[in-house]
């Protein structure tokens, strides 16, 4: 089956909800399990020589600031869906994917701020990464925001779908504030030339709490997904209700 | 396994995403029923979708 075929196949909602439903509950057991054992490595993770045991607020700190960035980077691909293609789940998609790439991004500042303190000595500064990061979960929330002002949504999907795309400009500035300015947050220690500077006793449970945190997503948001098709069912729903009620 | 000094700035990261996920575990759980059963009160009610097959089939 190519990619084209499986694509037109989930444009249908009812057969997306069939998928999901057998899907879930695989997806959420093997989260769960990958939680687990990602957790337990952290617990297990040596201390650093210089942070100590603060290090152990990477393990939750990385998978939340890489998803903050790629929930939205998946929401500008749903974005060109409704906008180019008019893929009828893309925007059920976007729409889905918003609250939940907002957690993702409130909680990379707050563990990034209570991971400052200690080791910078300041909760906040105004450098450029953490200002790109406090932009982006600002502009999560404008979106949200726009979602419940228009009633229609197509015409909300439309303009949140504008905005998605305008605002993943964001997205290459958050990767490479660190290198563009002199900012007080490290730069990349992973996904850089020359292979991650990390020592295995921290790459390797960062790595497994990277792929919890991403399953994690990929459940909640396939779950968020099927509530957002049930809600438009309703909306349907009631419309005809109502028509009937007036004729 | 000692956390050190600081101990704190640890544990209230750890309880904080944990209280978030669970929030949106639980968010997403209660959405599912509330839909659910907004369209099952709607199908008793005799408003059905033109295809005639229930709204609330997700299988």
């Amino acid at each position: 089956m190519t990619l084209t075929t499986t694509l037109t196949d989930l444009a249908n909602p009812t057969r997306f909800l069939s998928l999901t439903a057998r899907v879930l509950p695989w997806l959420t057991a093997a989260t769960a399990i990958l939680l687990a054992i990602g957790l337990y490595q952290s617990a297990m993770a040596p201390d650093d020589y210089q942070q100590g045991a603060t290090v152990k607020i990477m393990f939750i700190h990385v998978p939340n600031a890489w998803l903050a960035m790629f929930v939205w980077g998946v929401m500008s691909v749903a974005a060109l869906g409704t906008l180019v293609w008019r893929h009828p789940l893309a925007d059920v998609a976007a729409k889905a994917a918003a609250p939940i790439g907002a957690a993702f991004t409130f909680l990379a500042l707050v563990t990034g701020s209570l991971w400052g303190r200690p080791m910078w000595g300041t909760y906040w500064e105004w450098d450029a990464r953490l200002t790109s990061v406090l932009i982006l979960f600002l502009m999560y929330l404008g979106l949200m925001a726009l979602w419940r002002a228009v009633e229609d949504p197509s015409r909300a999907a439309r303009a949140a779908a504008v905005l998605t795309l305008v605002g993943a400009l964001n997205l290459p500035i958050i990767k490479f504030s660190v290198d563009w300015w002199n900012t007080l947050h490290q730069p990349a220690s992973v996904f850089r030339m020359g292979g991650p500077t990390l020592d295995r006793a921290f790459l390797i449970p960062l790595l497994v709490m990277a792929v919890a945190f991403s399953l994690l997503f990929v459940t909640l948001h396939l779950a968020a997904m099927r509530n957002e098709i049930l809600r438009r069912r309703v909306r349907s729903l009631q419309m005809m209700q109502a028509s009937r009620k007036a004729a | 396994m000692s956390l050190g000094p600081y101990a704190p700035f640890i544990v209230t990261s750890y309880v904080l995403v944990t209280a978030v996920v669970l929030f949106l575990i639980l968010w997403i759980t209660f959405d599912y029923r509330r839909q659910m059963h907004r369209l099952h009160e709607l199908e008793a009610s005799g408003i059905v979708r033109r295809s005639g097959r229930s709204a609330a089939d997700t299988r």
